[in-house]
């Protein structure tokens, strides 16, 4: 099923949660909708589901209009971020509810409602478990039966509120890519919430960036990382090193700091945007820019030993990062407080009077 | 995915230093309070019994199974009885309001409901015994009816009702209002109707605190004085209640007997409050882990 999202207003007394939402969400996918908090992203998941009414707008499920259907009427699997497991069921009851309570007609007999819990726990390989009550399980445990108990009503559509959001790194890892195998498995429809930007692009089809109650983009995570449309996806989605200055004679210029540009605007104010790994170091400047910093951190856990940069005779709002390999990191063994130059390789260039940025790309000489 | 087994789990265990505890102030705080517990509880509940020990058994069975006595037994629990359950479903049902809807007045009503343990009970019972007098305000439309409330057992059930609802309304506000909203949420996104959430998903997380509160309300209704003889005619074997007998008995100034009867209702309460006790912390245990 697809879900269509039309002119979705929402107020919460005086507030304005969600500004004309305009967003269809395709069929069989997993779609992520992320942002900081407080930028209407979980309002907007509880409409679909109809736990919220919007003031104005209209929401479909493959085309046939939902606005006004109760939430337990519109059939979606909806997954709490804490769980919201009935204490005093037992985990084989819990994920039992949505069939036992069916009215009488629609409602399967007991052996049948056994085997499809039976069925739902093997699927979340929590089987052993089924007569435990909730308060005996892990947090990670926890989320796999109120997974399993929202697919127990084979739902097309499936809601999940930062599902991996109360649980440690580890686990959070491991259920990230036991859903994304569920999902493959069966197909469903599924938008989650997550403020967490690595989440939402491991594990989603598309993403959809909120902010203020307001749609900033919505893209392919490839696309969404590699060509942000605003100047908030650029901050918000990974890290990212700002050269803010004027440009003159295609020289963009602040303090010591200077970049030649291929291209661009002329006489403004204007923000370069560089990901870590669209920036080189060097010993020395190159002739076509000249960014001195100092090395203020460096950090040798993970793929990449990351060094933080401080700016040296300019300024910028946060320190630079920039990774490098292991191998050239050991071969350089570059210290705290060490002067070097960044070289960009690719960088995107947002003039003050432009929304949209301009990518650009130096030649390596 | 790791699957941790509760059995799996190494048994605790508590070291020396590990025992010792970090705020200060233990001894005193736990000495004062044994202290004045001692003083304003357990020295007078040990006289009591004391005082009906000094009888000698024969004589105290005499006096506790004494047929006027027995009758004002059944009078009190089963009017206790009437009361408490008219709370539970009341007081749950004022909690509930309190706690769920928006409305202006809330907070003075909120603050009424203490009104029963704030008004001497005295003053409750003239109340209500003029209220509920044949040409009273309600009485007039009651008696109409065919019924009869003041100077009768049913006056007792509405003074004990009274006096002890706040008990209920105050034991299950909090929980009411701990209640996860998600948990109803999931039941509704589920398919579960109204009336299904409230039976399968609010009640079983309420009516360990409706209980609680319900057997609270059941035992103040039991020692229950002031409030139930203005109201409740006091005639033998029919409306005369259990501290009624005991005020009787120190009239007469049968001090023993008083005791005795005394001692009766006081193990009847005690047991009670045990029992809920210990029921209540398997139910919670469960809901909790532990």
């Amino acid at each position: 099923m697809s879900i269509e999202i039309q002119g979705i207003n929402k107020f919460f007394d005086n507030f304005q949660a969600l500004h004309d939402i305009n967003l269809t969400i395709p069929e069989g996918q997993l779609t992520a909708l992320l942002g900081p908090s407080g930028s209407g992203k979980t309002t907007l998941l509880r409409i679909i589901a109809g736990l919220e009414t919007p003031e104005q707008g209209r929401i479909g499920f493959s085309g046939k209009d939902v606005t006004n259907l109760h939430v337990r009427d519109r059939r979606v699997g909806f997954v709490f971020q804490h769980y919201a497991l009935f204490r005093h069921m037992t985990v084989a009851e819990n994920v039992a509810f949505g069939l036992n309570v069916l009215p009488r007609k629609e409602r399967p007999g007991k052996p049948e409602i056994r085997k499809r819990v039976d069925g739902l726990l093997e699927m979340v390989q929590l089987g052993h478990l089924a007569d435990r009550y909730p308060a005996q399980l892990s947090g990670g445990q926890k989320q796999r039966i109120a997974l399993a108990r929202a697919m127990a009503m084979r739902p097309e559509i499936l809601l999940l509120d930062e599902p991996f959001g109360a649980l440690d790194a580890k686990v959070r890892k491991d259920l990230r890519r036991w859903l994304r195998n569920l999902h493959d498995e069966l197909h469903f429809t599924s938008v989650f919430v997550t403020h967490d930007q690595e989440e939402a692009l491991e594990l989603s089809d598309q993403v959809v960036v909120m902010s203020n109650g307001r749609i900033e983009q919505v893209d392919s995570p490839l696309e969404l990382y590699g060509r942000p449309d605003s100047r908030f996806v650029f901050e918000f989605l990974g890290q990212v090193n700002v050269l803010s200055g004027r440009i003159r004679d295609g020289v963009m210029r602040q303090g010591d700091a200077w970049i030649r540009l291929p291209e661009g605007c002329e006489n403004d104010d204007a923000q370069l945007y560089l990901r870590p790994h669209e920036v080189r170091l060097a010993q020395a400047a190159s002739d076509q820019s000249h960014l001195p910093f100092r090395i203020e951190a460096i950090n040798l856990i993970g793929a990449e030993v990351r060094i933080e940069l401080k700016p040296d005779g300019w300024d910028c709002e946060e320190l630079w990062e920039v990774g490098i390999s292991h191998t050239e990191f050991n071969a350089r063994q570059p210290q705290r407080g060490d002067r070097c130059f960044a070289i960009p390789e690719v960088g995107h260039l947002f003039c003050e009077h432009d929304t949209e940025p301009k990518t650009l790309e130096w030649k390596r000489r | 995915m790791a699957t941790t087994d509760l059995s799996e789990r190494p048994a605790k265990k508590l070291s020396a230093a590990a025992t010792k505890r970090v705020l200060p102030g233990f001894g005193l705080s736990l000495g004062i309070s044994l202290f004045f517990i001692s003083l304003v509880l357990l020295l007078p509940i040990s006289g009591l019994f004391i005082r009906a020990a000094g009888m000698g058994w024969e004589q105290f069975w005499f006096v506790i199974t004494d047929p006027r006595v027995v009758a004002s037994y059944k009078v009190t629990a089963l009017a206790a009885l009437a009361a408490s359950l008219f709370n539970c479903v009341f007081g749950l049902l004022m909690a509930w309001v309190l706690v769920r809807y928006e409305f202006p007045g809330k907070r003075l009503l909120d603050a009424i409901m203490d009104l029963p343990f704030a008004l001497p009970t005295a003053v409750a019972g003239i109340t209500l015994a003029t209220l509920f007098a044949e040409n009273g305000w309600y009485g007039q439309y009651l008696a109409d009816l065919g019924i009869e409330v003041a100077f009768t057992p049913l006056g007792i059930v509405v003074a004990m009702a009274f006096t002890s609802v706040p008990f209920v309304v105050r034991t299950v506000q909090p929980v009411l209002e701990e209640l996860a909203p998600e948990d109803e949420e999931a039941a509704m996104s589920l398919g579960a109707s109204d009336m299904t959430v409230f039976r399968k998903i609010l009640f079983p997380a309420l009516w360990p605190a409706v209980v609680t509160g319900g057997a609270l309300s059941f035992a103040r209704s039991l020692g229950e004085y002031g409030a139930v003889i203005f109201i409740a005619g006091n005639s033998p074997y029919i409306s005369e209640v259990i501290s009624l007998m005991i005020f009787v008995r120190l009239e007469e100034y049968d001090f023993p007997a008083a005791s005795a009867i005394a001692a009766v209702v006081m193990t009847v309460s005690l047991l009670l409050l045990l029992a809920i006790n210990v029921w209540q912390g398997r139910y919670l245990k469960r809901l909790h882990g532990g």
